[in-house]
């Protein structure tokens, strides 16, 4: 018998190594688009998943902005949450206990004012079981002024990626922003400063106004632009990095819906992809991808996703 | 939008329990009432699990739209879950579109139901436009319990009532509203809120209408000291809890204004907690009249009836 059977789902291998935190598989969740994994636990079992990313959070309680806090757009949306959170100490009490409880590999994102802040936060988690890594957030656009976003610059974000790199016990990933002139000079600064990896990418900074009313759509009058409408300039920024700096692990993220989004940015050089946007509109889609992209890989004959990475074919 | 493909409807995909479920569900009525649109879907699973306050969110496929779109569920019945809606928006445009035997994609239950109170009161629920759909159902529920239901339901025009015949024959009374003078009072549901509370000796008040609306009756059962559930509404990306989009700011046990979801800790919220001054909604022109003293009635408050 010669014939050639296509590869059994079951026996694909998709799971990915993340600076040396070994995922089932490379579904994750983007930060912000899956609160702690409680809610969505409500519709299925979150430990399929191969880390779940978890919303920012701040030394402090935070309320956050005021509503109309989202708008949708063409393809896409805006939103102005002001990163509400209930503080570090009570996320830890309260959610880290809980997804404890799920043996997923938690990734722990961290956002602050200042260098200090960031370094409290992740003080916190040290020692703190379920903690795979941390994301650490540079880059969120709806802060108190641009100075707060530390990734558009590569002197503010070497000096917080310095000081969480001083007391983490886990990996950590710089979140970056790609509202910047060269993302690839940043995504540098942020490695050399000892980031073990990073996130790409975060919300671009976008507005929308009511032709009737002439105010802004979001309260916060600038919001940061999500979902496929956003999904090339990740796809951009992703591949302008890892060209750049082709052994530093990236969480892709930014627009991805599909199986085939997951592929075109594992190509690019994704090592893991986080879902966003998607979740709002089915909260089963990480669950479906995971399946999906097992079959996608399984009819193609190709054994693991690893060996796809930063597999982009030159025109020649 | 595709043809049934099967005969047995679908119950959707979630767990065990009351949580929510997701699927695609056949549409099997949809029809133009008044102002406005009701669209039945067989959806056992989301029937068996709703009660009266909770939300669906429904699939809207109109071009480059992602986000599903939130509806207060207005009965379950046999098996079906209908919403009335309201034509206003790139959403509801599709959704009009839809025919009987298309699929639909829905999540629900979602959010919290209204809270039945554990003592006999007669309960006013107070409409403002559609917001009368899922009241008819909480006054099923209500009567159940042993409870006289009155109601008032008011909107901008008589073609914008919802359910007029349906809430003479749900309610023990009724008095109806419009801005214009079409029909009933000429005026606002706040104005006759007063006089309808002390003729049916009212001991709760369930609101579900715009946030202006919903704000006013709010602050006026507070000052009747009549215990008040409100089913907010504000912007929502997801609907299960994830995006934080859609807060409302209520006052919390520790005296802080705390921003809470609506699709998770709401939509029902305890009138008098919501911090409306933190909030976004204004009211219009006040008529009702502020020089009455109200009398020191030992009406049951939200903490005697739900706590």
């Amino acid at each position: 018998m010669t014939d050639v059977t296509s590869l059994r789902p079951g026996d694909v291998d998709l799971s990915v190594d993340l600076a040396g935190v070994t995922l089932a598989n490379p579904i994750t969740t983007a930060s912000g688009c899956f609160a702690s994994g409680a809610e969505i636990d409500r519709f299925f079992d979150i430990g399929e998943l191969g880390a779940i990313v978890a919303k920012s959070i701040t030394v402090e309680r935070r309320e956050g902005l005021a509503p109309p806090r989202m708008h949708e757009t063409p393809s896409g949306m805006l939103n102005a949450i002001g990163l509400q959170n209930p503080g570090a100490d009570a996320w830890i009490d309260n959610d880290l206990q809980w997804l404890q409880g799920k043996n997923v590999p938690v990734i722990v994102s961290i956002a602050g004012k200042s260098v200090e802040e960031f370094r409290t936060v992740a003080e916190k988690l040290v020692g703190k079981g379920g903690v795979a890594a941390i994301e650490v957030n540079l880059s969120c656009p709806n802060v108190e002024h641009r100075g707060l976003v530390f990734a558009c610059q590569p002197g503010p974000s070497e000096a917080v990626i310095k000081a969480v790199k001083e007391v983490a016990d886990v990996p950590i990933f710089g979140k970056l922003t790609p509202d910047v002139t060269d993302i690839a000079e940043i995504a540098r600064a942020v490695v050399d400063a000892g980031a073990d990896g990073l996130s790409l990418i975060n919300t671009t900074l976008g507005m929308a106004v009511d032709p009737e009313t002439g105010r802004p759509r979001i309260r916060n009058t600038f919001g940061g632009m999500s979902g496929p409408a956003i999904r090339p300039m990740a796809v951009r920024a992703i591949h302008q990095v890892h060209q750049a700096r082709p052994e530093v692990p990236i969480i892709g993220m930014g627009g991805v819906r599909t199986v085939e989004d997951v592929v075109e940015f594992v190509r690019v050089g994704a090592s893991a992809v986080a879902i966003g946007t998607a979740n709002f509109a089915d909260p089963l889609v990480t669950k479906r991808l995971v399946e999906g992209l097992r079959e996608w890989l399984a009819v193609r004959d190709i054994p693991t996703i690893a060996e796809l990475r930063g597999t982009v074919q030159p025109w020649t | 939008m595709t043809v049934a493909p099967r005969q047995r409807p679908s119950q959707g995909e979630g767990r065990a329990g009351d949580g929510p479920l997701s699927g695609s569900f056949e549409v099997v009525e949809h029809r133009v009432e008044g102002a406005y649109r009701v669209l039945s879907v067989s959806a056992p699973g989301i029937a068996a699990r709703a009660r009266a306050g909770q939300f669906v969110e429904v699939g809207v496929k109109a071009p480059a739209t992602l986000l599903n779109r939130p509806f207060s569920i207005a009965a379950v019945d046999g098996g079906t879950v209908t919403v009335v809606y309201d034509v206003h928006g790139a959403g509801t445009e599709w959704l009009r579109h839809v025919e009987v035997h298309d699929m639909l994609d829905m999540i629900g239950p979602l959010g919290t139901p209204f809270p039945i109170p554990n003592q006999r009161v007669n309960a006013l629920l107070v409409a403002g436009g559609y917001g009368a759909a899922p009241l008819f159902w909480l006054a099923e529920e209500l009567k159940a319990a042993g409870m006289r239901v009155d109601m008032i339901n008011g909107a901008a025009t008589k073609e914008r009532l919802h359910g007029v015949i349906e809430s003479k024959r749900q309610s023990s009374s009724v008095a109806f509203t419009t801005d214009d003078g079409s029909f009933g009072t000429h005026g606002r549901v706040t104005d006759v809120l007063e006089e309808r509370v002390e003729a049916t000796g009212t001991g709760v008040v369930y609101a579900v209408g715009p946030m202006g609306m919903l704000r006013a009756v709010a602050e006026e059962c507070e000052r009747l000291e009549v215990a008040c559930q409100v089913s907010v509404e504000e912007l929502m990306a997801c609907g299960v809890g994830v995006c934080w989009t859609c807060v409302v700011p209520v006052h919390g046990e520790d005296g802080a204004v705390h921003h809470r979801r609506s699709c998770l800790d709401g939509p029902v919220f305890d009138g008098a907690a919501i911090a409306w001054n933190d909030s976004r909604w204004t009211v219009g022109p006040s008529v009702v009249p502020e020089d009455e003293e109200p009398e020191p009635a030992a009406r049951p408050t939200n903490r005697d009836l739900f706590g």
